[in-house]
């Protein structure tokens, strides 16, 4: 048995799902969920390079890095308001972002 | 061949997926996404994208060590006991460390071994980067500028929302400076004996 596309779109698939499901149990904790996030992205780039690899096309492995690019600036522009939110706080509890509700 | 280190990755790439999102300690957490990062490059290296795997070790990797950093500094981290405890991040750090030694070794011995190619890596080129750069810089040229842009505007984004003006310090303010003159900044006070100013 040869190693198919299969293989890596139900790796991804059970990738995405832990993904999801990490942002639903970790609700307290927003680093975590950030790190979910990460992981569903990953699992997005897995997929993109497997059908590029598997197909004999390059433009997968493009639109990954396009991935990657839109990752690396979600991660320092979320960090940046974790940053101002702890600096106005002095916590980052998840569960009392709710200021602005009226 | 291919087939057992596709599995054996897939299985540490879910097993540490699992432990990020239910590790109770954020650290513990931080370094299980690590590995996970480290075994989806390995994953890539074993179809031959070793570009993408390289750029995930590299992107994420070094990433993931600020978000490690986020982590240290926020939460509620006691950084006495967080020193004490070095010692007893070192069986977990060193089992990560022996994992991502293993792996390297499965990937390159997978690929070595497997003989055939039925992936296609590297349509029309010699390897996996030359491929990419050959289309990056021309079919794709406006979307590898507007990724540029993108990079740009989070990091403009991300200057605009952590800076600050503090009022407290003090800062030099060089126009201020050269626009000062003589008559500014002394003045003639003529003291009449025995009062003082």
């Amino acid at each position: 048995m040869d190693l198919t596309i299969n293989h890596f779109l139900t790796m991804s698939a059970i990738l995405f799902t832990i993904g999801v499901v990490g942002i639903f149990v970790n609700r307290k904790n927003i680093i975590v969920i950030l790190m979910a996030i990460e992981l569903i992205l990953l699992s997005v780039n897995i997929n993109l390079v497997a059908f590029s690899v598997f197909s004999g096309t390059i433009a997968g492995q493009i639109f990954a890095m396009l991935v990657l690019t839109v990752a690396a600036a979600e991660a320092a522009v979320g960090l940046a308001i974790l940053v101002v939110y702890f600096r106005n706080r002095g916590d980052i509890a998840v569960e009392r972002v709710d200021l602005m509700k009226g | 061949m291919e087939l057992i280190a596709f599995y054996i990755f897939a299985a540490i790439i879910t097993v540490s997926a699992m432990a990020v999102i239910a590790a109770r300690n954020p650290v513990h957490s931080v370094l299980w996404l690590i590995l996970c990062f480290f075994t989806a490059a390995g994953l890539l290296v074993l179809i031959g994208a070793e570009f993408l795997a390289m750029l995930l070790v590299v992107v994420y990797v070094g990433a993931v060590a600020v978000l490690f950093l986020f982590v240290v500094m926020m939460l509620d981290v006691d950084f006495v006991e967080l020193k004490q405890g070095t010692l007893q991040y070192w069986p977990f750090a060193g089992l990560v460390g022996l994992a991502f030694i293993a792996e390297i070794a499965i990937a390159s011995f997978a690929r070595e071994s497997s003989g055939r190619d039925v992936f296609n890596p590297a349509p029309g080129a010699a390897t996996n980067a030359e491929a990419i750069g050959a289309v990056m810089y021309t079919d794709y040229f406006l979307l590898f500028q507007l990724a540029g842009l993108i990079l740009l505007v989070a990091m403009i984004g991300a200057i605009v929302l952590t800076l600050r003006h503090r009022p407290d310090i003090k800062r030099q303010n060089i126009a201020r400076q050269t626009a000062r003159r003589r008559a500014d900044a002394t003045s003639r006070v003529s003291v009449e004996p025995g009062k003082g100013l």
